[in-house]
């Protein structure tokens, strides 16, 4: 019983990742009907943010402290971080050890600025284009994004820690009753999971309860209507698009603790997250959602050594596996919709 | 001449001729002199122009005639190779049954991933094919090279070892592929005056192959059966209302491109007998498909030209590093030299795919034909200048309605 609880605690956080990033691409396609192969770009963009704030917060000068020395018996050099000399020295060690979180609100209005302008500086031109093109050219541009990123950060990944409270594992099995130690889970991760839901649910939230959203659901169900009706459902799809880039965004921002970002992680992630929107059902949100966490929690079992001695490697293969069943067997994929795709 | 008509023959012809005087062609500048680096007269680039060549020409079968765009054509390069080199292992370096097992292995794959893909279209089928690919990937990078059972040897590769049964290798011949004693790796070298020609027998025999398989491709394109892809692209709805089953013929073309492919790959493994997993990776299927595009898809020619540019320019741009770039700049003022040389450092050398990634993109949006459609519309410019514009020949076919 523990194990099994344990086998789902551990699929969640990949879970999380693949349910945000399938959210992402499920809302551009059912809203601009495209499908986005640089949203892997867009993820990988979001763990670099934190990348990013993380170096600007680490930005010091150096002043020469009388009192100390160093092992040659000259005056010592301080390195101060300017964040440090501006908050005073305990404030500012906190705002550094606190640049995950903080990058969050770093990467929001990036995303959506990244999001907005590829939107109008590319995509808006491929609508009428046939999907293939739409692939190619999505497929093209995160192959540049990628390659911008490795000349500015270099090959290697950089470590992002989590802010020193959200270290180590918490005990869970004792909460619930089980013998300690049963359940050891480590904190950042069941971080990430609430972060994930809070995300999805405030897109689901802001979609379903605001005018905008139900504009947006109007637009995504009869585009043509909708316009006809005198709303300018372009510029919120635009918006829709940017959000979209932000959830992405948002997710890479905080799985850089769990796995050093680099970057081709968006590469590694998007094979596995569209595989995620297929067996989802291709334009459904929920089924994203459901499929990602499934899958993941799917890959999670395999990965136990019970199951990979049983047939070796099924941790790597499960997944294709999977939503090759699916794929024939319910060709529109777990929860989606007649008429998505299918011409 | 071989049932073509004569515009297909002269390209026949044309192809066949670049590809047997490439090593004159492609090494126009004498070999000592400071443009020698942009000679791509050598043997390995030469091979890997024909292999990669056959490896498109294949794929724009079924991208080209059918428009269902596999993003897992690269599983069948690398079932290829690894097929190619079990061969070496256990019967002998020769490289005809090789070849001949790596077409067959990749045609029985690609019918069993076809038959299942082809049940989908559009994104569900590119999708489905990019979940095979990588599932293959995944199988041949860690999956089957456990110690009981060791198919593929993961990372490190599939190799010959010393102490490989090669039942049929005797000692007289050659310890690396061959074809009945003729090395692959056998070079002639050339020399007159100044320039230096390599002539050699791995890619002389790359090289007819592609003759042959492009010959093959021509005949696909102008038979009844190639029409049918086409009607499948244009509109399978009315294909099918017509009372014809389309599957049969998209499986046919799947099947024909994965021979394609498996030929690639076992070609590649004939010149150098290493397999390794990276082969399958989905970025590898992506380069296929961006070597259709940038040549022009659909087109006959495209691919292997867009398979050259690719392949020349990875090998040109990755070489030229900022000492080279402050040579050809040494004319400029020196803060200028420094500015530009600043300016281009980021797009060559180790940022080559920056520079790949840009054009393809380029080419997506503004040539979608590739450059064979940049040729046509440079000739029709210049025809347009001579003569008014009064004859522009329409290009595009509007399907009768």
């Amino acid at each position: 019983m523990d194990a099994i609880l344990l086998q789902i605690l551990n699929g969640l956080d990949k879970g999380s990742a693949y349910a945000l990033i399938a959210l992402g691409l499920t809302l551009i396609f059912g809203t601009l009907g495209v499908v986005n192969f640089a949203h892997g770009a867009l993820f990988m963009i979001g763990a670099f943010c934190a990348v990013t704030l993380q170096r600007i917060l680490n930005l010091s000068f150096e002043s020469v402290d009388e009192s100390q020395t160093d092992f040659l018996g000259n005056p010592l050099k301080v390195k101060t971080p300017y964040v440090e000399a501006w908050f005073g020295p305990e404030a500012g060690a906190v705002i550094i050890d606190w640049s995950v979180p903080l990058a969050v609100l770093f990467a929001i209005p990036i995303m959506l600025f990244v999001g907005y302008a590829m939107e109008r500086g590319l995509i808006k031109f491929f609508y009428k284009r046939p999907h293939a093109d739409q692939i190619l050219v999505t497929f093209g541009l995160a192959i540049v994004l990628q390659e911008v990123i490795k000349y500015f950060f270099g090959a290697n990944p950089i470590q992002t820690p989590p802010p020193e409270a959200l270290r180590g594992s918490l005990d869970l099995g004792v909460m619930v009753g089980f013998d300690p130690n049963a359940i050891i889970y480590p904190i950042w991760r069941l971080v990430y999971f609430v972060f994930a839901t809070v995300i999805i649910g405030g897109v689901f939230a802001f979609l379903q309860f605001t005018t905008f959203g139900m504009v947006v659901r109007a637009g995504m169900a009869d585009r043509e209507t909708v316009g006809l009706l005198g709303i300018n459902i372009d510029r919120r799809f635009t918006i829709m698009f940017g959000i979209a880039a932000a959830v992405a965004g948002l997710a890479g921002v905080m799985y850089g603790p769990l796995n050093p970002p680099n970057y081709h992680m968006g590469m590694d992630f998007l094979v596995l997250s569209f595989v995620v929107v297929v067996v989802g059902g291709m334009g459904s949100l929920p089924g994203a959602v459901l499929a990602g966490f499934l899958l993941g929690i799917l890959e999670s079992f395999a990965s136990t050594t019970w199951a990979t001695t049983t047939i070796p490697g099924i941790n790597q293969i499960i997944i294709y596996l999977v939503a090759i069943i699916i794929l024939l067997t319910r060709p529109r994929g777990l929860m989606g919709r007649k008429g998505v795709m299918e011409d | 001449m071989l049932g073509l008509d004569k515009k297909d023959t002269t390209l026949l012809i044309i192809v066949a001729l670049l590809t047997l005087l490439a090593p004159f062609l492609l090494n126009p500048f004498p070999s000592d002199s400071a443009m020698a680096q942009f000679n791509a007269g050598y043997p390995d680039l030469m091979q890997r122009f024909v292999i990669f060549g056959i490896f498109a020409v294949g794929f724009n079968i079924l991208f080209g005639l059918t428009g269902y765009l596999s993003f897992g054509h690269a599983a069948f390069l690398g079932i290829g190779s690894y097929s190619a080199v079990w061969m070496f292992k256990l019967f002998s370096y020769n490289v005809i049954p090789a070849i001949a097992l790596s077409v067959i292995m990749a045609g029985l794959f690609s019918l069993l991933i076809g038959f299942i893909s082809l049940r989908r279209s559009g994104i569900y089928f590119s999708i489905l094919t990019l979940a095979f690919a990588q599932m293959s990937f995944a199988l041949a990078y860690s999956v089957l090279s456990n110690p009981k059972f060791n198919l593929t040897n993961g990372e490190t590769g599939l190799q010959v070892y010393a102490d490989d049964p090669q039942m049929f290798h005797r000692d007289g011949l050659p310890d690396l592929p061959h074809l009945f004693g003729l090395s692959m790796r056998s070079t002639y070298t050339l020399d007159m005056g100044a320039w230096s020609f390599d002539f050699n027998a791995g890619y002389y025999l790359c090289a007819v192959i592609m003759m042959i398989v492009f010959y093959l491709a021509i005949r696909i394109f102008r038979s009844p059966f190639g029409m049918m892809l086409r009607a499948v692209k244009s509109n399978q709805q009315r294909m099918n209302y017509t009372g014809l089953n389309s599957r049969p013929y998209t499986l046919a073309a799947f099947v024909i491109s994965g021979m394609y492919a498996g030929l690639a790959g076992g070609l590649m493994a004939a010149m150098d007998p290493l397999a390794g997993a990276e082969r399958m990776q989905w970025t590898a299927s992506g380069e296929v498909v961006l070597m259709t595009i940038l040549g022009g898809t659909g087109t006959l020619i495209g691919p292997v030209l867009g398979a050259g540019f690719i392949k020349y320019f990875e090998n040109i741009f990755s070489k030229i590093n900022d000492s080279v770039l402050h040579g050809w700049f040494a004319f400029l003022p020196d803060g200028m030299e420094d500015f530009v040389v600043a300016v281009l450092h980021p797009f060559v050398g180790k940022g080559w795919h920056l520079t790949l990634g840009i054009l393809f993109m380029l080419v997506v949006i503004f040539l979608p034909g590739g450059l064979v459609e940049g040729g046509t519309r440079l000739r029709n410019w210049f025809r347009g200048k001579r003569s008014g514009a009064d004859d522009k020949p329409s290009g595009k076919t509007e399907p009768a309605e």
